[in-house]
């Protein structure tokens, strides 16, 4: 990142003053992105398939959003006590997501056995 | 462990940081948030609790995708476009992806220029930003337009899995209310911006406080969090 240029740099966020960053640090994000997002396009443009599509575009999006999260809406420079109320709940989600991975394969073995079993 | 009552006691006058400052913020009778204005922490629960709504949608999805003995149509295919003959998949997707990461861009500098109180340049940003997410909404109509023409219901499509229409009108459309009303606020807001409301104390909106910079902030802290979704959506409903 760059130098401190102002108080407000080594003291983040001291409510009122706000976050003050450089324009640059921005710009270079905003680049980022459109890498990142050019790249998960040509994974579907070159019709990757299997593992190698899947880590590339979850790897992709886990960037864009981490910088999203992390730069344009200050996260990187809140207090700690602040990201953990904010950030931690979400990660619960992957349990339900696990559950739900559980749940729908045995749908799917028990659609499979008795739809066929019927016709 | 000695060094942890000495943190507690200073809290208030010097605010350690990194996992002392962690404890420090919690443990003792204080604002636990002492950096964040209310403002601010009130958007981000209200996104946490968006972000859950989000993902029971998506969840839903995942489940339904899985679960399902008929094909899902693909996405790759289903979201094409003919450009002078040649074939090319989720060219409109693409294209409303970036257009949407262009006014995450321009919000985060109208933010910066807010702080900077640089009113004008905080308004064009502002209003730059509304610009490519109107923009975003109506290439989304037009996605919608194309997909009902050609057949697709919430109960029905003519690709393979039924779900399919009901799974992208209801994330998609979601997602689109969102852009929606945060195109409404950044116009409200830009206009407020212009008049330089900011600048000198006039009292109004919701409440009679003065207002201050940090609604554009905080404002902008809405408006990446729809990109964010976005980014969520364009990974797991279109490229999977």
């Amino acid at each position: 990142m760059s130098q401190p240029t102002s108080h407000a740099d080594i003291q983040p966020a001291t409510e009122g003053k706000g976050q003050h960053h450089p324009i640059r640090l921005y710009l270079v994000v905003w680049a980022w992105l459109f890498i990142l997002s050019t790249c998960s396009y040509l994974v579907d443009y070159f019709q990757l398939a299997g593992y190698l599509r899947w880590s590339l575009i979850l790897s992709f999006m886990a960037l864009k959003a981490g910088l999203i999260v992390a730069v344009f809406m200050h996260m990187a420079w809140e207090r700690l006590a602040f990201v953990y109320a904010i950030l931690l709940p979400p990660t619960l989600l992957l349990v339900f997501v696990g559950i739900m991975i559980f749940e729908s394969d045995y749908t799917l073995l028990s659609r499979v056995t008795f739809f066929s079993a019927g016709s | 462990m000695n060094e942890v009552a000495p943190t507690t006691l200073n809290a208030e006058i010097a605010p350690s940081t990194g996992r002392h400052g962690f404890v420090a913020d919690w443990s003792s009778d204080q604002r636990a948030f002492r950096t964040v204005s209310w403002g601010k922490a009130m958007m981000w629960v209200f996104l946490l609790s968006d972000t859950f709504v989000f993902s029971c949608f998506l969840i839903a999805y995942m489940t339904a995708r899985m679960s399902t003995t008929v094909p899902w149509p693909m996405p790759s295919e289903v979201f094409s476009l003919e450009v002078s003959g040649h074939h090319f998949p989720l060219l409109l997707i693409a294209i409303m992806t970036f257009v949407l990461i262009s006014s995450s861009g321009t919000m985060a500098m109208a933010v910066n220029f807010g702080y900077r109180r640089d009113r004008r340049k905080t308004a064009v940003l502002m209003l730059a930003t509304a610009l490519l997410g109107a923009a975003f909404v109506g290439m989304q109509a037009f996605e919608w337009t194309k997909l009902i023409s050609e057949g697709v219901r919430p109960w029905g499509n003519p690709w393979g899995a039924e779900q399919f229409g009901a799974s992208f009108f209801m994330i998609t459309g979601f997602h689109g209310t969102h852009v929606t009303i945060g195109v409404i606020f950044l116009l409200i807001m830009a206009r407020k911006v212009w008049r330089g409301d900011f600048d000198d104390g006039r009292r109004g909106f919701f409440t009679s406080r003065k207002g201050n910079y940090e609604i554009v902030e905080i404002t902008g802290l809405y408006w990446h969090f729809v990109d964010l979704v976005w980014v969520f959506i364009f990974a797991l409903f279109y490229l999977w």
